[in-house]
């Protein structure tokens, strides 16, 4: 279906990261949004507050940052579109409910405008080391998808894929901004609604009775029933069957977890997305994402004048990772380059996929700013040795 | 006289509170002489009397015996996560706020992980009906300390006999800002679902709180004989004092229980707050969420 215009603000213009981000989500159709305010991310809480009255949307500010997922979780299942939306320190807090979402399988979308840490870090600069929480965060097995935006006018573009996706396979979303693409300002192109493909709940044809909220269709995907609809569905975060009642045995985890992730990793080629550049006869690939992928542009330019083959991978959908992808590259490379400004975190799996075909070679950043692009240069030209 | 397990099925199917719960899935988990399933039984009743259109109610429950209350009644139902029943319960209501949703949770959920969510929904006023029973204990997980065991009493996490202050939960929500608050123990069985029934006509956070023996573990650290001689306990210990000061309210170790109506006041929910100042503050600009909620479709 088209994007409801209430929530599109057609037009150019030029916006913050965090803006569009929230421009992004009504524009997705997001009507429900719960949040705690933290730095760097309170601005798109902010923008979404000030424009939800006027297109049926409803804002809260809850006590916490568990409080804030509980709540979208809950909403979600009413069938409204959610958004919860923080940093680092709520990330951490978010993580039970987000376990929660998975295991109830909720479509919803959380944003994290990720700064300097552990603790509390450096709330007003820059991070990129809270990708793998993204993947492992929450306790016990499930696969989630996780995107990571470069620019606003991404921002803005990528948290209408996010929702879209959180639909289609019934996932939480995590939007992994980082600080610099959040309060970066720039031109924001918005489209009008009409050009806006919006994935809708997929709601059940099945009258109640015959609805099973937890049978799975081809896809791995159960079909949702909204609360209030008279279905008097039951959902809980323990074990359960496909009437969603609790079992507490092997074979029932043995019958749903392997499904939770295999409706993710048996996707992987649909859901996957990156850009791709110059691969092919390169010598050295760059594997990035966020905004160090636009710091790094600087880094190849200086390379490929010193007659380096660069190529470069940059990651849009973050987890799952294209590790396909990435194996077919490693036998046909010499090394590729991971900047991100972590001590070493998605290069674990660029190392991993490549099994020893090629070298990887970390550039790391602790934080609080972003690589020189000297530094990345640099790697790629030891790479290249 | 033997009978047989068909005959049995049959007539719980004819229970007069059978189309409330999923007879599906009894029988309950919980212990004999628990007080939960009572207050269960009352509820049902008290949706029963109070003409709530089923389809129209939800139903948050946390973790912990009586976070197993969601999954016994025939609602739409959510078993969410330990403490969040109250902020999930907030999130249902604000999606779709033409639903009656209730949570029904424990003391350790409610009061001791969820407490920060439980103070702030009744500051808000959120349009919830919250149902707490207390049997003074974790029980769950063995008959830890909880938030509400009483001065003296033994836990299992307190053997030599618990030294902290207990909470005094009508006070706390009384001094929150709930517009409902009420105490009964599960053998008040007419005066507790009139009670339900009452809050259920209600709007904004209602607070009942229910006392409920636990035989398996709190009767028995506390050597206070079977179930039945706690019940018996709390029958005679009981006190009705319509419109006490919550203050006054408080539980001591095998003290007496007063119970009743403690307030009962008028005020506007958090979402009806919300929509009245958005009509005044933005005029025709405002337009507040449809009844059958946010959602999306052609």
């Amino acid at each position: 279906m088209k994007a409801d215009p209430a929530g599109v603000l057609t037009g150019a213009h030029y916006l913050d990261g965090d803006f569009a981000c929230g421009e992004g989500a009504m524009a997705a159709g997001c009507r429900f949004t719960a949040g705690y305010p933290i730095t760097p991310s309170t601005e798109v809480v902010e923008r979404i507050s000030r424009r939800f009255p006027m297109m049926g949307g409803t804002f809260i500010q809850m006590e916490d940052e568990l409080a804030s997922m509980a709540a979208v979780v809950g909403a979600s299942w009413t069938g409204t579109k959610c958004l919860t939306v923080t940093s680092g320190p709520g990330f951490s807090l978010m993580m039970e409910n987000i376990g929660l979402g998975a295991m109830m399988e909720t479509p919803l979308v959380v944003v994290n405008v990720q700064r300097g840490g552990p603790s509390t870090g450096l709330p007003t600069m820059t991070g990129q080391a809270d990708m793998m929480q993204a993947r492992w965060g929450s306790h016990g097995d499930y696969r989630l998808i996780a995107l990571s935006p470069q620019s606003p006018q991404e921002s803005f573009d990528l948290m209408i894929d996010a929702f879209n996706l959180s639909e289609e396979y019934r996932v939480p979303v995590l939007f992994m901004m980082d600080e610099c693409v959040g309060h970066m300002t720039e031109k924001v192109v918005i489209p009008p609604a009409d050009e806006i493909e919006i994935v809708p709940r997929k709601l059940t044809d099945k009258p109640p009775g015959e609805f099973l909220p937890y049978k799975a269709n081809g896809n791995g995907v159960p079909e949702f029933a909204r609360a209030g609809d008279g279905y008097r569905f039951h959902t809980t975060g323990l074990t359960h069957d496909e009437r969603g009642y609790p079992v507490m045995s092997a074979e029932c985890q043995e019958e749903l977890i392997p499904r939770l992730i295999n409706k993710i990793t048996d996707n992987v080629d649909k859901i996957s997305r990156f850009d791709e550049e110059n691969t092919d006869g390169a010598d050295v690939v760059l594997v990035t994402y966020g905004i160090t992928a636009r710091v790094a542009r600087m880094g190849i330019d200086m390379a490929r004048k010193k007659g380096v083959k660069v190529g470069v991978i940059r990651l849009i959908v973050v987890w799952p990772f294209p590790e396909q992808h990435i194996r077919d590259l490693a036998s046909k490379i010499k090394a590729f380059v991971v900047p991100e400004i972590n001590l070493g975190q998605m290069v674990l799996e660029v190392e991993r996929c490549a099994g020893g075909k090629a070298e990887t070679i970390l550039v790391p950043h602790a934080g609080g700013g972003v690589h020189n692009p000297q530094d990345i240069c640099d790697a790629i030209l030891r790479a290249a040795k | 006289m033997s009978v047989t397990i068909e005959e049995v099925e049959a007539a719980a199917q004819k229970h007069p509170v059978a189309p409330y719960l999923r007879m599906d899935r009894m029988p309950h988990i919980w212990c004999p002489t628990c007080g939960i399933g009572t207050v269960m039984k009352c509820y049902a009743q008290a949706l029963e009397e109070a003409d709530v259109d089923m389809d129209k109610a939800a139903i948050v429950s946390g973790i912990g015996c009586t976070g197993r209350v969601a999954g016994y009644m025939n609602l739409d139902a959510f078993h969410s996560t330990h403490g969040r029943a109250i902020p999930f319960a907030t999130g249902v209501k604000l999606g779709r706020p033409e639903l009656l949703v209730t949570v029904f949770s424990g003391d350790g959920d409610l009061s001791g992980i969820g407490g920060n969510h439980f103070i702030h929904a009744a500051r808000r006023n959120m349009d919830l009906l919250v149902i707490l029973v207390n049997n003074f204990i974790y029980g769950m997980t063995g008959g830890q300390n909880a938030p509400t065991t009483p001065l003296t009493a033994k836990s299992s996490t307190m053997p030599f006999g618990n030294f902290e202050e207990p909470f005094n939960l009508p006070h706390l929500a009384a001094s929150c800002g709930a517009v409902y608050v009420a105490r009964w123990t599960c053998l008040h069985t007419r005066r507790l679902t009139k009670s339900f029934q009452e809050a259920i006509d209600r709007r904004g956070f209602r607070f009942i709180e229910v006392i409920a023996p636990c035989s398996t573990l709190y009767a028995r650290l506390n050597r206070l004989g079977s179930g039945f001689d706690l019940m018996r306990f709390y029958h005679d210990s009981a006190e009705i004092k319509h419109g006490a000061d919550p203050k006054e309210v408080g539980i001591d170790f095998q003290d007496k229980i007063i119970c009743g109506k403690f307030i009962d006041e008028d005020r506007p929910a958090m979402h009806e707050r919300m929509d009245a100042h958005y009509k005044k503050v933005l005029g025709d600009k405002y337009v507040p969420m449809p009844p059958e909620g946010g959602w999306l479709h052609e």
